[in-house]
C-alpha cells in the first residue's frame, strides 16, 4: 500500500500477521496485511468467512485471545499500538479508537441500564461527573435517532430491539469522539430493513463528525453503500484494493469480480441460476503455495500454482495481487 | 421476576416466615425474659419445663434457664453462620472470578490450590488451629470460612469462565475497561444469581458445622452457649432430663429445615428465570 506518505493516515498496518500455534505447526489467520485508513475516510473490508478480516482488526484492538501471535506493526495516529501495555491501550480503546460489534443482542452488559453503560465510559475516559456524563449519554442517544431517549436511558438492554441496541452501540462508540470506529459486521445480525437504516445512520454520522470508519463485512452490497475505498481479502491477504466506485465498475482481481457477481440482483432473469463460487478457501493451517485463489480461479495458469503474486499498485490508490488481472 | 415467583410459592413463604420469626426470637427473646443466660437458679435445678416456675423450657444441671440459653445460643449460631458465610462468600467470589476470568496458568494454579485445601480434613485443621492459637471464638469464623469458600470459588469460576466469552465482555475490553474493572463491574454481577442460592444453602451447613464443632468442644466455650454446646450438654443427660436436649434440638432442626427449604425454592425461582 502507499508506503511512505503515511502521516495523513489515521490507522495503518504494515505486514501484520496473526498466527495461532496448533498441534504440529501454526495456523495463519492473517498473512501480512498492509492497509491504511486515512482521516475522514471509510474503508470497506470484504471477504468470506475465514479470510482474516475480523482477526486483522481484533489484532489492532488488542482483543485476540492470549494464544495468538501477532507480528508486524499497526500505527494509530502515528503511534504503534501493537503490544502496547494494557493500561496505555485502555486509554486509547473506547476513547480514540472504538469498535462496534456484530451482535447487538449480546454486546451490552445485561444487568446495567443503558444510561449507566454509556455514562460510565465518559466517567472513565473523560473524568466527567455522573450528572454531566448522563447528559452526554442522552445527547448521544439523540444523535443516533433513538426516539424518547430519556426513557431509554433508564431501560435495560433486553427492553430494546436489535436495531435499537445497535444504535446504542454506535452511539456508545461515538461518545468520546473517536478518530476511528471499527465496525465489524454491524448489520449482519439485523433484519434487512433495519440494516438499511443503520447504514444510513453511519453515513449521516460520518458526514457530521468526519470520523474515519472501517466497515468490515462479508456483504459487498453493504460495504459498497458506504465505503470510499474497498479492500478485498482472501485467505489472510489483501488481494485487491481500490476506490469503491472504481472497484464496483470493474474489479481487477478475478476473486473480486466473482464476489460481485454473487450479489443478488433483482433485474436478473428468474430462470438464471444464482452464481456462486465453487470450492473452498484454503485452510489457515495449509502452507501457501502460489496464489491462494488459484484452485478456484477461472483464469489460473501454471504460473499461479507456484508463484505467489505480489500486491502491486495499478495507479496511486489501487492495487491488485494477480498475475492475470481482468483489466 | 424471580422475587415474584419466589413469593408465589407457599413453601418459600412459610419457611421465610418461620426463619424471620426464629431470628426475631433469637434477637429480642432473651431481653424479654427475666432470666439471664449465666444466672443460676438454686431453687430450680434440672427442673421440668413448665409455665408455673418461669423456666419455660426447664433448667439445666446448674439451674440455668434453658429458654434463654436456647435463644442466646441460637443467636450465636446465627451470627457464626452469617459471618462465616459472608467470609466465604467474599473470598470465594473474588477468588473464583479472578481464576475464571483471567484463565490460563493463573486459573490452573489457583484451582489446584483450592483442591489441595479441599483435601485437608476439616477437624484436623480446626484442632491444629486451636492448638496453635488457643481456644478462641473468632477462630471459628476463620476455620469455617476457610473451608466454606472452596466450593463457592469453584462455582463462581465456572460461571466466570462462560461469561468471559460473552460479547459484552469483549465490548467492555474494546471500550477501554481494565481487568479489575471488568471483573467487578461485568463478571461479578452476572454470577450473583447462582451465588445467592448457594449462599442460602451454605448458611445451614455452616450452622450445622458450628454446632458440630461446639459439640466436640472445639467451638463456643462455656459459659457462653451455642445450639451445639446446648445439644452436647443435653445429649449427656438425655435419659434423666430429655428436655435439656429438646429445646435447642427442635430449634436447630426447625431453623435448618426452613433455611434449606427456602434455599431450595430460591434456586427453583432463579432456574425458572434462566430456562425462559
Amino acid at each position: 500500500m502507499t508506503e511512505d506518505r503515511e502521516p495523513l493516515a489515521t490507522l495503518s498496518t504494515r505486514a501484520l500477521r496473526v498466527d495461532y500455534p496448533i498441534f504440529g505447526g501454526t495456523a495463519a489467520a492473517v498473512r501480512g496485511v498492509s492497509l491504511s485508513v486515512g482521516a475522514h475516510e471509510c474503508l470497506g473490508v470484504v471477504g468470506e468467512s475465514g479470510s482474516g478480516k475480523t482477526q486483522l482488526f481484533m489484532a489492532v484492538m488488542g482483543l485476540l485471545p492470549s494464544g495468538a501471535q501477532v507480528s508486524g506493526s499497526a500505527l494509530f495516529q502515528d503511534g504503534e499500538i501493537l503490544g502496547l501495555p494494557p493500561d496505555q491501550l485502555n486509554r486509547i480503546r473506547g476513547s480514540k479508537l472504538a469498535m462496534v460489534f456484530q451482535d447487538p443482542m449480546t454486546s451490552l452488559t445485561p444487568h446495567l441500564k443503558i444510561g449507566m453503560q454509556l455514562a460510565e465510559i465518559l466517567v472513565h475516559h473523560r473524568g466527567l461527573s455522573w450528572r454531566d456524563a448522563e447528559r452526554a449519554a442522552l445527547s448521544a442517544l439523540d444523535r443516533v435517532h433513538i426516539p424518547d431517549p430519556r426513557r431509554r436511558l433508564k431501560q435495560y438492554p433486553h427492553e430494546l430491539s436489535g436495531g435499537m441496541r445497535q444504535r446504542v452501540m454506535i452511539g456508545m462508540s461515538l461518545l468520546c469522539e473517536p478518530a476511528l470506529v471499527i465496525a465489524d459486521e454491524p448489520t449482519s445480525a439485523l433484519d434487512v430493513t433495519v440494516q438499511a437504516r443503520i447504514l444510513e445512520l453511519l453515513r449521516e454520522l460520518r458526514t457530521q463528525t468526519g470520523i474515519s470508519i472501517v466497515l468490515i463485512s462479508h456483504d459487498l452490497a453493504v460495504v459498497a453503500s458506504l465505503a470510499d475505498r474497498i479492500a478485498v481479502m482472501y485467505a489472510g491477504r489483501v488481494v485487491e484494493s481500490a476506490p469503491a466506485a472504481e472497484l464496483l465498475r470493474g474489479a481487477r482481481h478475478p476473486y473480486s469480480a466473482l464476489l460481485m457477481q454473487c450479489v443478488p440482483d433483482f433485474h436478473r432473469a428468474r430462470t438464471e441460476r444464482m452464481p456462486f463460487l465453487a470450492g473452498q478457501a484454503p485452510g489457515a493451517a495449509e502452507p501457501e503455495r502460489g496464489c491462494a485463489f488459484a484452485p478456484r480461479c477461472p483464469r489460473s495458469t501454471e504460473r499461479c500454482t507456484h508463484e505467489r503474486p505480489a500486491l502491486v499498485a495499478v495507479h496511486s490508490g489501487a492495487e491488485v495481487a494477480c498475475h492475470h488481472p481482468l483489466t | 421476576m424471580a422475587r415474584r415467583r419466589l413469593l408465589a410459592n407457599p413453601g418459600a413463604r412459610i419457611s421465610l416466615g418461620i426463619i424471620l420469626a426464629l431470628v426475631a426470637l433469637a434477637v429480642i427473646g432473651p431481653w424479654l425474659n427475666p432470666n439471664r443466660v449465666e444466672t443460676l437458679d438454686w431453687s430450680f435445678i434440672a427442673a421440668d419445663p413448665g409455665i408455673a416456675h418461669a423456666h419455660w423450657f426447664g433448667t439445666d444441671r446448674l439451674g440455668r434457664d434453658l429458654y434463654v440459653r436456647t435463644l442466646a445460643g441460637a443467636r450465636v449460631s446465627m451470627i457464626v453462620g452469617l459471618v462465616a458465610s459472608a467470609v466465604s462468600l467474599s473470598l470465594g467470589l473474588m477468588y473464583g472470578a479472578i481464576a475464571g476470568y483471567v484463565g490460563g496458568r493463573t486459573d490452573d494454579v489457583m484451582m489446584r490450590l483450592v483442591e489441595i485445601l479441599g483435601g485437608l480434613p476439616l477437624i484436623f485443621f480446626v484442632i491444629f488451629l486451636t492448638v496453635v492459637f488457643g481456644r478462641n471464638e473468632y477462630l471459628l469464623f476463620v476455620s469455617i470460612g476457610a473451608v466454606g469458600w472452596l466450593t463457592l470459588a469453584r462455582i463462581v469460576r465456572g460461571q466466570a469462565l462462560s461469561i468471559r466469552r460473552q460479547e459484552y465482555i469483549e465490548a467492555a475490553i474494546a471500550s477501554g475497561a481494565g481487568t479489575a474493572r471488568i471483573i467487578c463491574r461485568h463478571v461479578l454481577p452476572n454470577v450473583i444469581g447462582p451465588v445467592i442460592v448457594y449462599a442460602t444453602l451454605t448458611i445451614p451447613q455452616i450452622i450445622l458445622l458450628e454446632s458440630f464443632l461446639s459439640f466436640l468442644g472445639l467451638g463456643i466455650q462455656e459459659p457462653r452457649a451455642s445450639l451445639g454446646t446446648l445439644i452436647a450438654e443435653g445429649a449427656g443427660e438425655m435419659e434423666a432430663a430429655p428436655w435439656i436436649l429438646l429445646g435447642p434440638g427442635v430449634f436447630l432442626t426447625l431453623l435448618l429445615v426452613c433455611l434449606n427449604v427456602f434455599g431450595d425454592r430460591l434456586r427453583d425461582a432463579f432456574d425458572a428465570g434462566t430456562r425462559r
